[in-house]
C-alpha cells in the first residue's frame, strides 16, 4: 500500500518498533535471572501499535490488555519504570501492584489495564460514554486480541457503543494465524465460529475493517481514517488488524524462538538460519518495515545501525534502572485500597 | 422537617446531586424498581434529560460502562434494577471497580454509584430476591451503603456520589414505601458512621436496611416486657463503624445480629465475629444471628413468608438470651 507517511512520522514508527522489539527481547532474557511470572510479549505485533499512536492526540484515552508493553512503549511510557513494575519494585507504574499483567501509565492516557479476557473493551465504551458526555473531541482506542472476541462482555460493550454512538476505537489485534491448535497440545489463540472477526461488528452497525496488522502504510491509512471518523462523532469503528503468530508466542511461556533481531537480515538473508527464517522473511513486521523503507530510501543502513544501537543502550539502561529500583515495603501491600 | 417516603428522598438525593455536578448521568431507570414508587424516577429524567439513559439489558457492559467513565472523569450512576441482576456483572465489579485503584498503584480512580435493590419482594423467587451485600462486602475495594431510612438514604446518597471511590447503594425493595422525616436543609451523611436509632441497656439488635424497621418494631414488643432494646444501624457496611458495635454491646452485654443476608458467611456473621474479636469480656451470654436461611427464595407467599426476618423472630430470640 502507498505510504501516506512522511519522513518524520516513518521514522518515530521505526523508532517505536525498535524499541519494542529490543524492550522485549531483554525481557526474555531479564526473566531468566528473576522469574517474574507468566507475561506475554509484543514481538510480531510492532507494526500495528507503533502505527495507530501516530493517528491519536496527547488527550485521547487508551486501553490495553495483558499484551500491553508494546501499547506503553509506543505511547511514550518510560521503559526502566516499566521495568521496574515487571519486577514488582517501587519505581514501577502501579508500585508493583500491577506486573507485567497490569502495567498502566494514566499519564499517557491509559486508563486500567485488564487481566480479563475482554474486560479492557467493555471499559473502552465507559471512557466513551465520559469523552462524548465531556464533548472536547477526544476519542478512546482500546487494544484487544482476537480472543476477546470470545467474551459475552464485548458483544455488550459493542452494543452499546453502537447504539449510543460512542467515540470508541475497537482495535482487534488478531493473532490467530499460526498459533497451534489445541488439538496439536498447544494454546489455540481464539475459538471462534465466525469465519472472520471483522464481521461480527458490522451485525450491530459498527463500521469495519480488515487490515494487515503488520503494514506500517496499511495500518495507518485504516486507522487515520477511523479516526478521524470517530471524532466526528460518527460512533465507533472496528478495526481488525490481523498478524501471523510470531513463533516465540506459540508455546505456554516466550521463547526466544527467532533469535535475537538483526536489522540486517532485511538486505541479508543469509544472516537467516533456523526453522523459523520464512516467519522473519514473510511476516515479521519490524524486517518487513526496514526492508521497504530502505527501498523507499527513508534512511541509509549506517543510520538504522545508528538509531538501533541508541534505542539498545537505551533498553540496557532501563533494565539497569528497574533492577535498581527498591523492593517495596511489604506493609505497603495493605495501602492504597480506596482513594482518598 | 418533612415527611417523605424512602423513593421520594432517593430521587431528591439524586436530583439535588445532579444539579451539583453536571459529570453524573444514571444509566438505567429501575431504581424504585416497578411498583407504585416508580414514576417518582420520572422527575429525574424530565430535569435531566440529556443525562437519563435507558439502556439494553446489557449488566456486565453497563458495570463496564460505568466503571470505564469513571475511570475517564466522568461520576456515573449505574442502576442494575433487583439486586439480584448485579450478578450478571459481578467480574466488572469485584474484579475491575474494586480492585482498579490499588492494582494501578493509585494512579486510577473509580467514583461511581451502583443503585439495586435487594432483598425479599413479594413473589421475587429464587432469581429476583438476592442480597448480595455480604457477597460484595467479601471483596476489598467497594464501599456498600444499607440505609433504612429516608433520611439517611438521601444524605447517604449525596456522599456516596462525591466519594472517589466506587459505591453500591443497596436499597430494600420493601422501604420504597416507608416513610420518615428528612431535614428541610441541605445536608450529607458521612460514609462509616452507623447510627443508635433507639437507645437501650439490655440488649444490642444490630441490623442494617429493612432489618433496621423490623428490630425497631422487636423493640416496641420487648419495651412492655420491659426489656430496653438498643438498636444499632450499620447504615454502611464498607466503611465499617466497628466502634458504634463495640461501644453498645460493651454497655448491654448482649447481642442479636439481624441481618437478610444468608446466614452462611452473611453479614450477621461477619459483625459476630467482630463482637468476638473486640467484646468477647462483655458478653453475658452467646452473640445470636437471625439470617435469611442457606436455601434459595420460593415464589410461593407463605414459603416465602417463612424465610422473612419478623419482630417474632427477634423477639424471641431476645427473650431467650435474656432468660440464659
Amino acid at each position: 500500500m502507498t505510504n501516506s507517511l512522511n519522513i518524520e512520522q516513518n521514522l518515530a514508527i521505526l523508532d517505536r518498533m525498535l524499541l519494542i522489539r529490543r524492550f522485549e527481547e531483554m525481557l526474555i532474557d531479564l526473566d531468566q535471572d528473576h522469574d517474574f511470572g507468566h507475561y506475554h510479549l509484543y514481538i510480531g505485533e510492532e507494526a500495528t501499535g507503533a502505527t495507530v499512536v501516530e493517528s491519536l492526540i496527547p488527550t485521547d484515552l487508551l486501553l490495553t490488555t495483558w499484551r500491553n508493553h508494546g501499547h506503553l512503549l509506543a505511547r511514550g511510557t518510560n521503559p526502566g519504570r516499566m521495568v521496574a513494575e515487571i519486577l514488582g519494585r517501587v519505581d514501577g507504574y502501579n508500585k508493583g501492584r500491577g506486573g507485567t499483567l497490569h502495567l498502566t501509565d494514566r499519564e499517557a492516557g491509559f486508563l486500567s489495564t485488564s487481566g480479563l479476557v475482554g474486560g479492557a473493551v467493555g471499559l473502552a465504551a465507559g471512557a466513551g460514554f465520559a469523552l462524548k458526555q465531556a464533548g472536547e473531541g477526544n476519542i478512546c482506542v482500546v487494544f484487544f486480541g482476537d480472543g476477546s472476541l470470545e467474551e459475552g462482555v464485548v458483544f455488550e460493550a459493542m452494543n452499546l457503543a453502537s447504539l449510543w454512538s460512542l467515540p470508541v476505537l475497537f482495535m482487534c489485534e488478531n493473532n490467530n494465524s499460526g498459533a497451534i491448535s489445541a488439538q496439536e497440545g498447544g494454546f489455540p489463540s481464539s475459538e471462534i465460529a465466525a469465519s472472520q472477526i471483522s464481521d461480527i461488528p458490522k451485525s450491530l452497525n459498527i463500521n469495519s475493517k480488515l487490515v494487515d496488522g503488520a503494514d506500517v502504510a496499511a495500518v495507518h491509512t485504516v486507522v487515520t481514517e477511523a479516526v478521524s471518523n470517530i471524532r466526528s462523532g460518527n460512533g465507533p469503528v472496528f478495526v481488525e488488524a490481523y498478524s501471523e503468530r510470531w513463533p516465540g508466542s506459540r508455546p505456554l511461556w516466550p521463547e526466544q524462538a527467532t533469535g535475537v533481531t538483526q536489522v540486517a537480515s532485511a538486505w541479508d538473508e543469509s544472516l537467516l538460519t533456523g526453522e523459523h527464517k520464512e516467519w522473519i522473511i514473510e511476516f515479521d513486521p519490524l524486517i518487513r518495515f526496514i526492508r521497504n523503507q530502505l527501498a523507499e530510501g527513508l534512511f541509509s543502513k549506517d543510520e538504522l545501525f545508528d538509531r538501533d544501537r541508541k534505542i539498545q543502550t537505551q533498553i540496557t539502561e532501563a533494565r539497569a534502572f528497574g533492577e535498581a529500583s527498591a523492593l517495596p515495603d511489604p506493609q505497603s501491600a495493605l495501602d492504597g485500597v480506596f482513594a482518598a | 422537617m418533612t415527611k417523605i417516603s424512602y423513593a421520594q428522598a432517593l430521587v431528591d438525593g439524586m436530583r439535588e446531586s445532579m444539579e451539583e455536578d453536571k459529570t453524573i448521568s444514571l444509566v438505567g431507570t429501575n431504581v424504585l424498581g416497578l411498583g407504585p414508587q416508580r414514576p417518582l424516577i420520572e422527575k429525574v429524567r424530565d430535569d435531566f434529560p440529556d443525562r437519563v439513559f435507558d439502556p439494553p439489558c446489557s449488566e456486565a457492559g453497563l458495570a463496564s460502562l460505568g466503571i470505564g467513565a469513571a475511570m475517564a472523569g466522568a461520576r456515573p450512576i449505574i442502576d442494575f434494577g433487583v439486586g439480584s441482576f448485579s450478578l450478571l456483572a459481578w467480574c466488572q465489579l469485584v474484579a475491575e471497580a474494586g480492585v482498579a485503584h490499588h492494582m494501578s498503584g493509585g494512579q486510577i480512580k473509580v467514583p461511581m454509584v451502583f443503585t439495586m435493590l435487594h432483598g425479599l419482594r413479594g413473589g421475587g423467587g429464587g432469581q429476583h430476591s438476592h442480597s448480595p451485600q455480604a457477597m460484595l462486602w467479601n471483596n476489598p475495594g467497594i464501599e456498600i451503603v444499607v440505609p433504612s431510612t429516608p433520611k439517611d438514604v438521601k444524605g447517604l446518597f449525596k456522599a456516596a456520589v462525591k466519594s472517589n471511590n466506587p459505591t453500591a447503594i443497596i436499597s430494600h425493595s420493601r422501604l420504597l414505601g416507608v416513610e420518615g422525616e428528612v431535614p428541610e436543609e441541605d445536608y450529607f451523611i458521612e460514609l462509616g458512621i452507623g447510627d443508635i436509632k433507639r437507645p437501650g441497656k439490655d440488649i444490642s439488635l444490630i441490623a442494617s436496611s429493612r432489618s433496621v424497621i423490623t428490630a425497631l418494631e422487636a423493640a416496641e414488643i420487648l419495651s412492655g416486657d420491659g426489656i430496653e432494646a438498643e438498636i444499632v444501624d450499620l447504615r454502611t457496611l464498607s466503611p465499617l463503624d466497628k466502634n458504634i458495635i463495640i461501644e453498645s454491646v460493651t454497655k448491654t452485654g448482649r447481642a442479636i445480629v439481624i441481618d437478610e443476608t444468608n446466614e452462611s458467611c452473611g453479614v450477621a456473621a461477619e459483625i459476630s465475629a467482630i463482637i468476638s474479636e473486640d467484646a468477647f469480656s462483655s458478653l453475658k451470654s452467646p452473640i445470636k444471628r437471625i439470617s435469611r436461611p442457606n436455601v434459595p427464595v420460593p415464589a410461593s407467599p407463605l414459603l416465602e413468608e417463612c424465610l422473612d426476618i419478623t419482630a417474632e423472630k427477634i423477639v424471641t430470640a431476645a427473650r431467650e438470651l435474656l432468660e440464659s
